[in-house]
């Protein structure tokens, strides 16, 4: 089986994501990578150092470069002419283009999957995790969005992979790309990182969890999360949020401050090694999963914490 | 402009799922159902844009077993005007319901068809931008504002690395994120209201579209639970713990 992996980048420089794509894609058959943006030789040059990538292919065309799905899908779809498998990792950019290729296919998607259990079984979470089902495809090919977090990085260099180009039907004029407002900040990315702190409505506002969480995050040199309702609250953007429609994350150490712990918050984080809860609530439904429970007010510990450390 | 909005009957979110002993699925039997959440957003969305006076129509279009019908009512009750209700007591995977909303979409010509990102309960993520594939049309994934500019829409995009805006020529797919807007809870004179506007019933057969799965489940069973560990005295004892785990 030849598999084709999307390539996660920002036009200048591959993603992490890629590298579990890699891993999943690799327990299915020949590693081929694909990268589809504009001006991204560089970006060529890092996947094709991918251990265990044979090929990488590379589709350079002003349309591809802001990831457009209505620009990529057509171009996956001639791609997987020759391949088995299209494997994306379950980022927002995977999850936007991988559905509209497998119906462009006429395949059914996996979403998410968690393991690879046989050439056309998987096991993937359903109803925010509380479930795992085992599914097995009777599609002639596959498109599957693979969980970030359940399979391990492959190796981003050792590799020496041939790159060769590939080309599209270009832009669709269907859509364009207006503009981004990105998230800067200098502490580690959410979802790679080892230490995350998450705050959550007991923060009470903007400037509290400014104040309370980030110092401790600081401290620790953690990624900064958030539950959904410290989001819709406004306390932080949207890019922080942890949980089944936010961002799946398992670090080493997961510290949840005024965080009571709704299942589709657990959802995104019940794989972190370590589960630490700070909580004024002893009965909140977070020290069920937690490893080390810290019942107190989180504006006297926290800061104290900081203070300490 | 004609919105057209497909909703799921889905186990309620406030409801934890219980796996059969069997490992044949979840059981879904005498537990409270609800409107998937994220299509709730995507009907307040097109109820807005009709209140505006954007919006002409706004037809609700559920794919599933009889009882989709209460769900469908609900949408009415929040300002829909009617609703299509594709009748199939088996389960219909994304692809196939991409494909009867295809032909849905194809009957009614709407300008805009606004879905929830994803389903509560299958978590797959994939009709809206299934069904902008089938359709050749532009997808709007993952929403967090909608503003129609004459024949386009710019929809602002929730992405992992904060927000995205792109610019769709019409008609086009939206699908919703949580924060896009607060669904309203619908009145008892627009309950009762509801029980009279029109609801056609379909069948899959009735748009072409066979709806044999092709992924089948063989077995569903709970994931790995965690225990609950210790709890911990103080702030120094919290210390001491991450000393051992080498983080402090």
């Amino acid at each position: 089986m030849t598999v084709l992996v999307w390539a996660e980048h920002n036009g200048v420089a591959l993603k992490d994501a890629t590298l579990n794509a890699v891993t999943a894609a690799a327990q299915l058959g020949a590693v081929h990578v694909l990268v589809a943006g504009f001006g991204v030789d560089s970006v060529a040059a890092q996947a094709a150092q991918i251990a265990g990538v044979e090929k990488v292919l590379v589709a350079d065309d002003a349309a591809y470069a802001h990831g457009l799905a209505e620009n990529i899908a057509p171009l996956v779809v001639a791609v997987m002419a020759d391949h088995d498998a299209f494997v994306a990792t379950a980022t927002t950019t995977g999850k936007n283009i991988a559905p509209r290729v497998a119906a462009l296919l006429d395949v059914a998607q996996l979403s998410e999957i968690l393991s690879v259990e046989g050439p056309k079984t998987f096991t993937r979470p359903i109803y925010a995790g509380n479930a795992i089902a085992t599914v097995e495809s009777s599609d002639a090919k596959l498109v599957i969005t693979a969980r970030g977090t359940a399979f391990a990085k492959a190796e981003a260099t050792g590799g020496s992979a041939v790159i060769e180009t590939v080309s599209g039907a270009g832009e669709s004029g269907l859509s364009s790309f207006i503009g981004a407002e990105l998230a800067k900040s200098e502490r580690p990315e959410l979802t790679s990182a080892k230490i995350i702190v998450s705050g959550g409505r007991a923060l009470k506002d903007a400037d509290t969890f400014a104040a309370t969480i980030l110092p401790l995050a600081d401290k620790l040199g953690a990624a900064v999360g958030a539950s959904r309702a410290a989001v819709d609250a406004g306390y932080v953007s949207n890019d922080y949020q942890v949980g089944q429609t936010g961002k799946i994350v398992a670090p080493e150490v997961y510290v949840a401050v005024g965080i009571s712990g709704a299942i589709q918050h657990l959802a995104g984080m019940k794989d972190s090694k370590t589960i630490i809860a700070i909580n004024k609530d002893e009965d909140a439904p977070i020290f069920q999963v937690a490893d080390f429970g810290l019942v107190a007010d989180l504006y006297t510990a926290v800061p104290e914490l900081t203070g300490k450390l | 402009m004609k919105i057209v909005v497909p909703v799921k009957r889905v186990l309620d979110y406030n409801v934890k799922p219980r796996v059969k002993a069997d490992g044949s699925g979840v059981d879904l039997a005498n537990v409270k159902m609800s409107m998937n959440p994220f299509d709730e957003i995507a009907v307040e969305e097109a109820v807005r844009l009709k209140e505006q006076g954007t919006a002409s129509e706004v037809v609700v279009v559920s794919v599933g077993p009889a009882k989709a019908s209460e769900t469908l009512r609900s949408a009415l009750a929040m300002g829909a005007d009617r609703a299509i209700h594709v009748v199939s007591e088996d389960e219909v995977e994304p692809l196939a319901v991409a494909k009867i909303l295809k032909g849905v979409v194809v009957d009614e010509t709407p300008d805009l068809v606004i879905l929830g990102k994803q389903a509560i309960d299958d978590d797959s993520n994939q009709v809206g931008q299934m069904l902008a594939a089938l359709l050749g049309r532009p997808q709007g994934t993952f929403a967090s504002k909608v503003e129609m500019d004459g024949a386009s829409v710019l929809v602002t995009r929730e992405v992992d690395g904060g927000l995205e805006t792109v610019r769709l020529a019409l008609p086009a797919i939206v699908t919703t994120d949580l924060r896009l807007n607060e669904p309203r809870y619908a009145s008892l004179p627009n309950i009762m209201k509801a029980k009279s506007k029109p609801l056609a019933a379909k069948a899959p057969a009735d748009y072409g579209v066979d709806i044999t799965p092709r992924l089948k489940v063989l077995q569903v069973k709970e994931p790995a639970q965690r225990s609950a560990g210790i709890k911990i005295a103080d702030v120094d004892a919290l210390i001491g713990k991450l000393k051992e785990l080498g983080v402090a």
